[in-house]
């Protein structure tokens, strides 16, 4: 059994001396483990850092078997991200979450090109991409059978100014209808409805919570796992983005 | 018959083979040149494994391994007592030590962030870093991690955390290696010495 594929590297766990049990996501393999021999060496470990495009090549006697993993270089993305503090935060937060909620060996090519165009991406700067990033979120939600739907207020029906995401159900309510449950609704950004305001830290981080609720409480809660700390990490990261908050003034 | 030796040596060869660097194979070969001269090589290496795991301890303020507590890097009156090069472990200071290129103080961390494997702040020995900068005996903290993604995690967080204290905090460069010739690099480490590169 063999197969040769581009790849996005996932996560390395050291494993015996030199090797490593290294999880990549293909197009067509879906998440798939392998065992790279020296993958921990110094040789290797550059290679199977998380969010490099390799071209992977596994083999194994039989399909069942974890196998053996090679491969080659096709873009450095960690090596481009390790600087630059809010791009390593949202790679560690992607690879850590695919590597964590795909099943193994289930093909999903959606999410696949998704985190592929973000590997690729990384080196133009964190801020140009995270709101594809969160829109990924959102694609992983639904390739897991969680989706969101933002189509139409759950309410009344209407498409247009919608403002919120029930917590339960997942789907859009819009301001009118939202406005009396609007402490107990989590807002949905601008940008997740195809709007502009992509480069603002506030919206960034909405649109962070309202993913979360749901990995959080679906994903991940369904499984009885923690959300994975690096996506915690980015949204403290980018919290520190914000500008400090005015101190309330104490009362007399 | 019984192609397997008496359970003892097979308890010494099964020791052996936990060592890093030796299979069950080298264990074998190890325990034989043991057995062959048990006077002059086994017993004086059973001496010395036992006093060196009587004396040693880890130093109660950078981590470093020795006989002594604090160590004799953090005792010695020659080096510079106000920096600090922050490493992962006890053999990235003895690699540092090997080079004589770090005249100042060692803190081992014990370890790396590591999102996968669970390993946050509090696994590693951050608190007592943020002491000593504390304290006010560091001038200079070198963050002498590794160049890997989880390695470049934790110097970002170090550096969040040690910049309220006023502290310089500086990080190792990256790229072409001594006698290193491009065209056998690895794509990471090209990337990322272009990316560091220096007006000449």
């Amino acid at each position: 059994m063999e197969w040769q594929a581009p790849a996005i590297v996932l996560e390395a766990r050291p494993h015996g001396e030199g090797g490593a049990v290294v999880g990549v996501l293909t197009e067509a393999q879906g998440r798939h483990l392998g065992l790279a021999k020296g993958g921990a060496s110094r040789a290797q470990a550059g290679l199977w850092q998380p969010g490099n495009l390799v071209e992977v090549r596994w083999v194994a006697r039989l399909s069942e078997q974890l196998g053996a993993f090679s491969g080659e270089m096709v873009h450095p993305t960690a090596a481009l991200a390790l600087d630059d503090p809010l791009a390593l935060a949202l790679l560690n937060s992607a690879c850590a979450l695919a590597a964590d909620a795909l099943p193994e060996r289930e093909a999903q090519p959606r999410v696949f090109s998704g985190l592929l165009a973000l590997m690729a991406n990384l080196g133009r700067g964190a801020p140009a991409l995270l709101a594809d990033y969160i829109r990924w979120e959102a694609l992983l939600l639904e390739a897991l059978g969680y989706g969101l739907d933002l189509s139409a207020c759950a309410v009344t029906g209407t498409a247009g100014h919608l403002t919120h995401v029930s917590p339960r159900s997942g789907r859009a309510v819009s301001a009118e209808a939202a406005a009396p449950y609007a402490g107990r609704l989590l807002p949905l950004p601008l940008f997740l409805q195809g709007g502009q305001a992509e480069a603002d830290p506030a919206e960034w981080l909405a649109g962070l919570r309202l993913t979360g609720h749901f990995l959080t409480r679906d994903a991940f809660g369904s499984r009885h796992r923690p959300v994975p700390a690096a996506r915690e990490w980015l949204e403290t990261r980018i919290q520190a983005l914000l500008p400090p908050q005015p101190e309330a003034p104490a009362d007399a | 018959m019984s192609v397997r030796g008496p359970d003892q040596v097979e308890r010494l060869v099964a020791m052996l083979a936990r060592l890093p660097g030796l299979g069950r194979r080298s264990a074998r070969r190890a325990a034989l040149k043991l057995l062959q001269d048990p006077g002059g090589l086994m017993l004086p290496l059973a001496q010395a494994l036992r006093e060196t795991a009587e004396a040693v301890r880890p130093c109660r303020v950078c981590g470093n391994l020795d006989t002594q507590d604090p160590c004799r890097i953090c005792t010695d009156p020659a080096r510079e007592h106000d920096v600090l090069c922050v490493v992962e472990g006890v053999s990235d200071l003895w690699a540092l030590e090997r080079a004589h290129v770090h005249r100042g103080l060692y803190h081992v961390l014990g370890g790396v962030l590591s999102a996968l494997s669970g390993v946050g702040p509090d696994d590693l020995r951050v608190a007592d870093l943020l002491a000593r900068v504390a304290e006010g005996e560091a001038r200079e903290v070198i963050l002498a991690l590794p160049a890997t993604v989880d390695g470049a995690t934790t110097a970002h967080y170090l550096t969040d955390r040690l910049r309220p204290t006023g502290v310089i905090v500086t990080r190792l460069a990256q790229g072409v290696p001594m006698g290193g010739a491009l065209d056998v690099m690895d794509d990471g480490t090209l990337a990322a010495a272009l990316k560091a590169r220096r007006p000449a």
